[in-house]
């Protein structure tokens, strides 16, 4: 089950960084078609969030068709959202390497993710 | 008016240490912080809503009962956890079930339990977060319908910090607590407090459910010459540097002119209204 983890000091509201991380887990494959989330209840309890502001990031995710409410049994990741088509494991350990490679490097954390962020961004606009 | 989904009423309360005419109101089930500077009077106005302090002026209906007919309803954490050195946690607990007609012995010894407080334990040998813990076992095994709590995280390491905080949330999951709780930490009330009320000078300066706050106000920044597109607006706080202004104000719609405006973030909404003065026309405000 997705653990969230929540960085108050960001400057992004907390609703919308658990929206997020959903929404990264259902890309990448952590989270699959009929995974349940968290009840409101336990996420209030684990990461200290008002519940309600995990409704409100549950209702988002919901409206985008990323996750449905099942009466009475939970939340759920939709089926259908998936890409099998898509070597996942084979690009996430070519990415690892690279990461090792820019930590060996002496690359911070930081620098790596401005990195990554630059080159996605020359290719969208490619 | 009174609504029955009102959990608590603060009406024109007014005390030594300069709280003048004091009024908000908050709804059933709302997680509300209480902000201001030092000296604000948040404990002053936490302790009359607990009824541990009579206000010279004003009153505080609990569930649209006066205070001293609500104590039962209410569980009060304050800064000084009012705890026996000298008990253990365990007759500390035994306390509380004498204290407290609704005591719920088997939730505040589940509490216990996640916060890894020993029954045996000595009050006087426990650390500041321990002890914070036990007063909140305390409160909460009093099963409150509203939950006063000054300052709770202070003193605190994050560890501790977000036990507390979910042991708190998850009560207001399962029982819809209402909480009232003082802090002056913006960053403790991202994504667990859904109301705010600002104390300054002595007043409310700014009390209202976050969301739609801040969907009301705007953060405006442009060159001082172009100040008179804020006219029209409710100017909370300016401040110029330079030939430079920063303005929040309450707006929605685009304001015109070299002015570039986006919508606050909670930080930018509880400083602005902690620093603000007393909403003054545009030309009385001196520059920061």
């Amino acid at each position: 089950m997705i653990v969230f983890r929540v960085d108050r000091r960001s400057g992004t509201a907390v609703y919308a960084q658990l929206v997020r991380q959903v929404q990264q887990a259902v890309r990448t494959g952590r989270l699959a078609p009929g995974d349940r989330l968290p009840t409101a209840r336990e996420v209030a309890e684990r990461a200290g969030i008002n519940p309600n502001t995990v409704l409100r990031a549950y209702r988002d995710l919901e409206v985008a068709g990323l996750v449905e409410p099942r009466q009475g049994s939970g939340t759920f990741v939709r089926a259908g959202l998936a890409r099998p088509a898509a070597d996942l494991d084979g690009l996430r350990a070519e990415l690892a390497e690279w990461f090792e490679r820019a930590r060996t490097a002496g690359l911070e954390p930081a620098d790596i993710h401005a990195l990554i962020a630059d080159v996605g961004e020359s290719h969208a606009n490619a | 008016m009174r609504t029955p989904d009102e959990a608590l009423a603060v009406e024109g309360v007014s005390h030594s240490y300069g709280l003048r005419d004091c009024s908000f109101t908050v709804r059933r089930g709302a997680v509300v912080a209480l902000l201001g500077r030092n000296g604000a009077g948040k404990t002053t106005v936490l302790r009359a809503v607990a009824g541990l302090l009579r206000p010279y002026g004003g009153r505080v209906l609990i569930f649209g009962e006066p205070v001293e007919r609500g104590l039962a309803r209410i569980g009060y954490v304050g800064q000084q956890a009012a705890l026996y050195p000298m008990l253990t946690v365990a007759q500390t607990l035994r306390l509380g079930a004498r204290l407290n007609p609704r005591w719920d012995r088997a939730h505040a010894i589940s509490l216990l339990g996640v916060g890894g407080l020993r029954a045996t334990a000595r009050v006087g040998s426990l650390s500041v977060g321990q002890r914070t813990r036990l007063a909140l076992v305390l409160a909460l095994g009093k099963r409150p319908d509203l939950l006063v709590l000054d300052e709770p995280l202070a003193g605190l390491d994050p560890v501790a910090r977000t036990e507390l905080i979910g042991a708190l949330m998850a009560d207001v999951a399962d029982r819809g607590t209402t909480v009232l709780m003082s802090s002056h930490v913006v960053a403790e009330i991202e994504g667990v407090c859904d109301h705010v009320v600002v104390l300054g000078d002595g007043r409310v300066r700014l009390a209202a459910e976050i969301e739609p706050a801040l969907d009301q106000h705007r953060v405006a920044a442009g060159p001082v010459r172009d100040l008179g597109v804020l006219d029209d607006h409710g100017v909370i706080e300016l401040r110029r540097d330079g030939d430079e202004f920063t303005a929040l104000v309450r707006a929605v719609a685009p304001l015109a002119g070299p002015v570039t405006w986006h919508r606050p973030t909670l930080d930018e909404l509880l400083l602005a209204y902690l620093r603000a003065g007393v909403p003054q026309p545009i030309d009385e405000v001196t520059p920061a």
